[in-house]
């Protein structure tokens, strides 16, 4: 944590946006962590409730509907080499999601041990396989649209189906998509040394870690989703 | 203690948490793949996905090793979503019943 303090003026506050900044970036903090930080994790929470209310939605018009919904066990159903597997695609989905967040961890471990090539190397493995997660949704979405299945019907049963997958993994996905580059950005920056120490108060690695919790965030989403959207 | 010592971890403990996430989420899917029906089939899914989360967030996220102060201002203000949750299990079922009695369309 920067312990400097802002130099406080013996004038007035400043007003106007300088004013605004000032205000935001004033000493005066109840959490003991760095500001990027505490801001992420408001960011976090705020998203929380984005995703809430569209699982609460989805469970509202599942509970309100009077056709019968599709069996998603049967709808995410693969066929591979002649055996129909379950649920097949999603399970590794949820795999490959998991291994990444277990590479950011890691990621975040390498980076306050200041090990800039391996650290680099675990994020990139970790923005690789969120990538081919979204490649796994695009195949899976591009399946279920071949089926017919449409935001306002579907030929397995209750219309509202459609709305409810595309609208919460599509947001989910776009969430895994801007992840994706956040973590190039960041490798980039690793790489590149620019998170090494400057003076007093020991580096920026901080950053990755704050970079983590998004990608962690993502991860543990998708456990809900996985559980309440597929399973149920 | 300065913020980044605070947050090293020995490598092996994130090796056990993820070893253990994929155990759960095998569970949960062989949930699936055998049929488990019924108030069996909730009460596991929900179990698994809450222990999921809960490695995740404490472990992962690092709010183990956080301050009470973070830790309650994160996991309070996510559990209003409940009695959001609470609201519109009742009004999904009156829906569902209003339909079935405006509209016959009941099974």
């Amino acid at each position: 944590m920067d312990s400097t303090v802002a130099p406080v003026s013996s004038t007035a506050p400043a007003g106007g946006w300088r004013g605004l900044v000032a205000d935001w970036s004033g000493d005066r903090q109840a959490f003991a962590v760095p500001w990027g930080k505490a801001m992420m994790w408001i960011f976090l929470i705020s998203d929380t409730f984005v995703f809430g209310s569209f699982l609460t939605g989805y469970m509202t018009v599942r509970i309100a509907t009077t056709e019968p919904w599709p069996n998603p066990s049967e709808v995410f159903a693969l066929t591979i080499g002649g055996q129909t597997l379950p649920l097949i695609l999603i399970a590794i989905m949820t795999f490959v999601l998991i291994t990444s967040s277990g590479t950011m961890a890691m990621a975040v471990n390498c980076a306050y041990r200041h090990d800039r090539v391996r650290c680099a190397a675990l994020l990139l493995a970790t923005a690789l396989l969120g990538a081919s997660f979204v490649g796994m949704q695009a195949f899976e979405w591009s399946k279920l649209i071949a089926e017919g299945v449409r935001p306002w019907g579907n030929p397995m049963g209750a219309a509202q189906f459609g709305a409810s997958f595309f609208m919460i993994t599509g947001f989910h996905g776009l969430h895994v998509s801007v992840g994706v580059i956040y973590l190039l950005t960041i490798a980039a920056h690793v790489l590149a040394g620019r998170y090494e120490a400057r003076g007093e108060g020991g580096g920026k690695y901080g950053n990755v870690e704050i970079a983590g919790l998004y990608w962690h965030f993502v991860d543990l989403v998708w456990v809900f989703i996985f559980a309440l959207f597929y399973l149920w | 203690m300065d913020h980044a010592s605070r947050q090293q971890h020995p490598i092996g403990l994130y090796l056990k948490v993820w070893a253990l996430l994929f155990v759960l989420s095998t569970m949960s899917y062989l949930v699936d793949y055998f049929h488990v029906q019924g108030l069996l089939r909730w009460g596991l899914i929900v179990t698994f996905m809450l222990m999921k989360a809960g490695l995740i967030v404490a472990v992962f996220m690092h709010l183990r090793w956080e301050r009470p102060a973070l830790v309650c201002a994160i996991l309070l203000p996510p559990l209003c979503v409940l009695v959001l949750v609470a609201l519109m299990v009742l009004e999904g079922d009156y829906i569902f019943l209003t339909r079935g009695a405006f509209f016959g369309v009941l099974p």
